[in-house]
């Protein structure tokens, strides 16, 4: 730890308050993300991890705190925002429209348009572009033998779809990739697809937090932990030399961290 | 990790799944049509209408088989047709709109008053009831993405106040067909006919099948039109993917309006005069067509293809039957039973196959 907290974070967050009329989200946390790292982020139900991911996200905007990317200031008033910094999310509910193809689902928002005439006057989209674009995407990831790129998103399988939304934030998250949730929904085959993916994305350099409530799986991935209780950061733990029970006790309050990791 | 993690080794060292393999595994010629129906949905509509149109040329020969007889259904069905376009647009984004027949004679009523009561030229008057029909939809487009009103409920209530406004503003007051066509003739224009052999078409119809067009393309090839149906399809997750909705909401509602003023304008070509009282049911007619044309109420699915064929569905069956002498209530019979059965079909074609 003592290497990594020489380095700058690439994401940060300081004193972030978030507060739902009484109900305090986000009471004064601090979050630290440093480059090429997977930091898991665990906590129980309510203890405002989703608010956090989102206050980093930009779905909200916190009432109090600085979120600050590669050292710079930094405020997000929507989604849009984050991912125009390079801060890709993806969400659990996938944010993917279903009857819309895989080519369409990962240029919602950001599609290509022609060049010349067609492009600028009749705003034509580049479907040939985008779709050699997409099956490019899904190819380096793995995601192999793709028939048809056009074929609708709610014919695929869990796994796929969270294959398709993995792609799409590694290939336009250019800084940060936050995945809420990515195994929740999935099988067992279908989630060591997805850590694989992870990994994948993990080796080309992009930092990633993950949000997780499967306890192999965080502690398989994770260089870091990110434990979240009562709306703050607890601590931070190195799964090497934590037990997976530590963790689950950490997080539900039935074991103090002791002091050598705090990190608060 | 300990030694009771290595719970998944089986499954890590069997690599024989083949988890985001992209294949398509046809069973059926069921769910082979099924796939099919998917991917174009507006093939359903296209089935009924050219096997309707075969079995009414069938049961009436020429008197129906002809192109005059044909052309004449384009005729009729050009104002629903043309509001069911605009129609269309509003259910892709899983809104309705029961406003539709009101902003279409509201903004006729303006074109005609603003002409007649204040002597404004009447392309200018034109422009105005084109204005109208916009700012009415912007209206709705407002209260659905901005107050969050549920589209029913806010074009149910427009509705109401679009067609007061449209009786108080005209004084219940027609303008003659023939005042019309002695001062301001360029109001008439979308009726002005031309003849191709036997056939009879109206600038109303032409600009009926190049709005389909143009609309069908811009759906599929613009951003717009792609966001038009992620909106539809789940508003929160087109939002998270960086779809500003509120902005294509408030643009469908606006050009739906626009597009209801333009059919004001083929109105008043098509029944010569400015009344304040035609065009009624215009919104039911287009809800039909727009349904029975495979638009999925529900949103993000269906082709506005399909609604023209719809609206065209509806008008063979009522020159049909009418010409085969049957009673009127006939059409509406058969219109319903093609509704239940557009939707049940809808139904089943979201049931993919995974």
């Amino acid at each position: 730890m003592s290497i990594e907290q020489k380095r700058e974070p690439i994401l940060k967050g300081r004193n972030l308050v978030k507060r739902y009329g009484k109900v305090v989200a986000l009471d004064h946390c601090d979050f630290d993300l440093y480059p090429g790292e997977i930091l898991a982020v665990i906590g129980d139900n309510g203890a405002g991890k989703s608010t956090l991911i989102k206050a980093l996200s930009g779905a909200v905007t916190p009432d109090d705190g600085e979120v600050s990317l590669e050292g710079r200031q930094v405020h997000f008033h929507s989604p849009n925002d984050a991912r125009h910094a390079g801060i890709e999310t993806v969400y659990q509910q996938l944010a993917m429209s279903p009857a819309l193809s895989i080519a369409d689902n990962m240029f919602m928002g950001r599609e290509l348009r022609k060049p010349g005439f067609r492009g600028k006057w009749l705003r034509q989209l580049d479907r040939p572009a985008m779709e050699q674009f997409a099956r490019q995407k899904l190819n380096d990831l793995g995601l192999m033998t793709i028939q048809n790129i056009n074929q609708a998103v709610e014919t695929l399988s869990g796994g796929q779809r969270q294959g398709v939304a993995v792609a799409r934030a590694a290939a336009f998250g250019s800084k940060v990739i936050i995945l809420d949730e990515p195994t929740a929904a999935l099988g067992v085959k279908e989630s060591r697809r997805v850590l694989e993916l992870i990994l994948d994305v993990k080796s080309r350099g992009i930092p990633i937090i993950l949000i997780s409530h499967n306890m192999p799986h965080v502690f398989e991935v994770a260089d870091r932990i990110h434990v979240h209780r009562l709306g703050k950061r607890l601590c931070v733990i190195d799964p090497k030399n934590h037990s997976m029970s530590d963790a689950v006790a950490y997080m539900t309050g039935a074991k103090e961290p002791e002091d050598e990791f705090e990190a608060a | 990790m300990t030694d009771t993690d290595h719970y998944e080794a089986s499954v890590r060292e069997k690599r024989a799944e083949t988890v985001a393999e992209f294949h398509e595994d046809r069973s059926s010629p069921l769910s082979r049509l099924q796939h099919a129906l998917h991917v174009t949905p507006a093939l359903v509509p296209l089935i009924v209408l050219l096997a309707s149109i075969v079995i009414f040329g069938l049961l009436l020969g020429s008197r129906f088989f002809s192109p005059f007889a044909l052309t004449l259904i384009l005729q009729q069905v050009q104002i629903v047709g043309i509001v069911a376009a605009a129609q269309s647009l509003v259910i892709l984004t899983a809104g309705i709109d029961l406003s539709v027949g009101a902003i279409m004679v509201l903004s006729s009523v303006v074109m005609g008053q603003f002409t007649f009561r204040y002597g404004i030229p009447a392309p200018i008057a034109v422009l105005c009831g084109l204005t109208v029909g916009t700012a009415c939809g912007f209206v709705n487009g407002w209260l659905v993405s901005v107050m969050r009103l549920p589209p029913f409920i806010v074009t149910l209530g427009s509705w109401q106040i679009f067609l007061a406004t449209n009786y108080l503003y005209s004084a219940n007051e027609t303008i003659r067909a023939q005042e019309i066509e002695a001062a301001a003739p360029i109001l008439q224009i979308f009726g002005a006919k031309f003849q191709i052999g036997g056939a009879v078409f109206t600038v109303g119809v032409v600009f009926m099948i190049a709005l389909i067009l143009v609309l069908g393309w811009v759906l599929r090839h613009t951003a717009w039109g792609r966001h038009v149906y992620a909106v539809g399809d789940d508003a929160e997750a087109a939002q998270l993917s960086g779809v500003n909705v509120k902005r294509t909401l408030v643009s469908v509602y606006m050009l739906s309006g626009l597009i209801c003023a333009f059919a004001g304008w083929a109105l008043i070509g098509r029944i010569g005069s400015v009344s304040p009282t035609s065009g009624y049911d215009a919104n039911i007619e287009s809800i039909t067509a727009v349904v029975i044309g495979g638009i999925s109420l529900f949103g993000g699915r269906g082709s506005i293809m399909g609604s023209l064929f719809g609206a065209l569905i509806v008008g063979v069956f009522s020159l049909g039957l009418r010409l085969l002498g049957a009673d009127a209530q006939w059409t509406y019979f058969f219109i319903g039973v093609l509704i239940i059965a557009a939707v049940a079909v809808d139904q089943w074609i979201r049931k993919v196959s995974a």
